[in-house]
């Protein structure tokens, strides 16, 4: 069993096999569950990530109101044609926020590695298939890449909001997704985890300050940000640009700044955005009385 | 380590909107569920740190409940798990407190009907992954790596025996076991780690064993 960045990408050189492989073949190890078990597993995941995907951008909207919608917006624009950044990355972006606004709209989605950043990996990966027409096979080993990057970041840090902000949440998602496109462009398993490293020290020290506590505003923008991060790393990575840091040192500095980080940026609604006045201002609206 | 499965990660596939405050909420209420064995007749739900101050908005208490009339993660009933349960005629009450647990989200849940209660407290450590951490009074120690079983029994000679007995026929391994019991000759836990995963009818098995009260899987 591998438990960091370092013994992941050693074993996938050792053994000549792709990140996604050393993942399946750990996981049909742990659980006894055959090849075709955990792949058909996966792939229901898969299925479900897809029709939250359709669901979103063809427009939601959360009981709060305070989102949704978006996708939509982002997908006409972009078949306009006049966009600045790139179609890829605004597809990313657009898909990534689609399925968390079917998320916030209690939809069902697969977490990624949580509900609140579930939007990342599934944008990112419908955007590439776009762009490199992968198989079935591969879209799942997409899924089983990023899923070994959080792996290592779930025992050796954190996922979880409350514990280590949102860098743990959608810093995770990102970096995870990273590696996953990497691996699907072609790119070798050290320049995955290269991806995953420029991804990461850049969310390092986003905060969890969900207005009115509902997994809406911030969240479903850093999803979007979150994608666009992962696009850009992995295209950076790709180039042969390297993390002067190596990745497990970039994990362990998110998971030590998560621990030092405030209770009041943990997903409590006490700080940051939902403590703004508009952010109060919302929540009184929402929950008929402001929260002390 | 805390997780072993990949589908830890990518997964679960749940009613959103937060794997932590919704689904692993959700998976709390079920455990307490499963151990108790039947629907309760009422219910006394604490929530500790963030949950207690974002319950509302990430759907924790409905999802508790989802988990207390058995919906599992993906189950779209939870939506409506308030209003099921008053339909049912389920007594629920919230309490936020303010005391300052190990970890953030933490849930306390009481639930009972005219035979009998359970007291069972969980804690949502992300992205869906849960751990109980006392159940009645006994304190657990689950490292949550390997498929786990819990076993309520009467505390009697034999009791232990015959559980691993049963579980050697099927030659499932036990990784590390805990017993424990608050008086002699009275109510007793049985917390069994095994390197193998049990299958329904395994559970079914040892709950006809004498002695036996109630098995639970609470890690696959």
């Amino acid at each position: 069993m591998f438990r960091n960045v370092a013994e992941l990408v050693e074993l996938a050189i050792s053994k000549n096999k792709k990140i996604s492989e050393i993942m399946i073949e750990q996981e049909m190890d742990v659980t006894g569950r055959s090849r075709e078990e955990v792949m058909a597993f996966m792939d229901r995941n898969l299925k479900v990530m897809e029709e939250a995907v359709e669901r979103g951008i063809k427009g939601v909207k959360s009981h709060s109101g305070l989102t949704g919608g978006d996708a939509v917006l982002l997908q006409k624009y972009i078949e306009k044609g006049n966009f600045l950044s790139g179609k890829t990355v605004l597809d990313a972006v657009s898909k990534a926020v689609a399925t968390n606004e079917v998320n916030a709209a209690m939809g069902t989605i697969c977490a990624t590695p949580t509900a609140g950043s579930a939007g990342v990996v599934p944008g990112t990966l419908f955007a590439v298939r776009e762009k490199l027409n992968p198989t079935r096979e591969e879209m799942v080993a997409f899924l089983f890449t990023a899923g070994a990057f959080g792996f290592v970041v779930a025992n050796n840090a954190s996922i979880s909001g409350a514990a280590g902000g949102c860098q743990a949440e959608v810093g995770s998602a990102s970096g995870m997704a990273a590696a996953a496109i990497v691996e699907m462009a072609g790119g070798s398993p050290e320049q995955c985890a290269e991806a995953m490293a420029i991804t990461l020290k850049n969310m390092l020290g986003l905060v969890c300050d969900p207005v009115a506590g509902l997994v809406e505003v911030p969240c479903v923008k850093r999803n979007a940000m979150g994608a666009a991060n992962a696009m850009v790393a992995a295209d950076m990575a790709l180039a042969g640009i390297t993390s002067r840091i190596p990745c497990d040192e970039v994990i362990d500095a998110m998971y030590k700044i998560g621990l030092t980080m405030p209770t009041a940026l943990k997903e409590t609604a006490q700080g940051g955005l939902a403590a703004t006045p508009t952010g109060r201002e919302l929540e009184a609206k929402i929950f008929g009385i402001p929260r002390v | 380590m805390k997780y072993r499965s990949v589908f830890d990660i990518i997964g679960p596939v749940m009613i959103g909107p937060s794997s932590s405050h919704t689904a692993g909420a959700a998976r709390i209420g079920r455990v307490a569920r499963s151990l108790f064995g039947r629907e309760p007749k009422w219910a006394n739900i604490s929530l500790y740190g963030s949950f207690a101050k974002t319950y509302k908005g990430h759907g924790t208490d409905v999802a508790i409940v989802g988990g207390l009339l058995d919906f599992d993660t993906d189950d779209v009933r939870i939506i409506n798990a308030i209003d099921i349960a008053n339909e049912r005629g389920i007594k629920l009450r919230f309490i936020e407190e303010d005391a300052i647990t190990d970890h953030p989200n933490t849930a306390r849940v009481i639930i009972g009907d005219d035979k009998g209660e359970l007291e069972l407290v969980g804690i949502s450590i992300g992205g869906g992954k849960i751990e109980v951490t006392e159940l009645n009074g006994f304190e657990l120690k689950l490292s949550g790596n390997h498929p786990a079983i819990l076993v309520v029994h009467n505390d009697r000679f034999g009791a232990i025996a015959n559980v691993s007995n049963v579980l050697a026929k099927y030659e499932i391994n036990i990784g590390h076991m805990e017993v424990a019991r608050k008086e002699a000759g009275k109510l007793a836990l049985m917390t069994i780690e095994v390197d193998q995963n049990i299958e329904d009818k395994i559970l079914h098995e040892l709950e006809q064993l004498p002695n036996i009260l109630k098995v639970t899987k609470i890690v696959d």
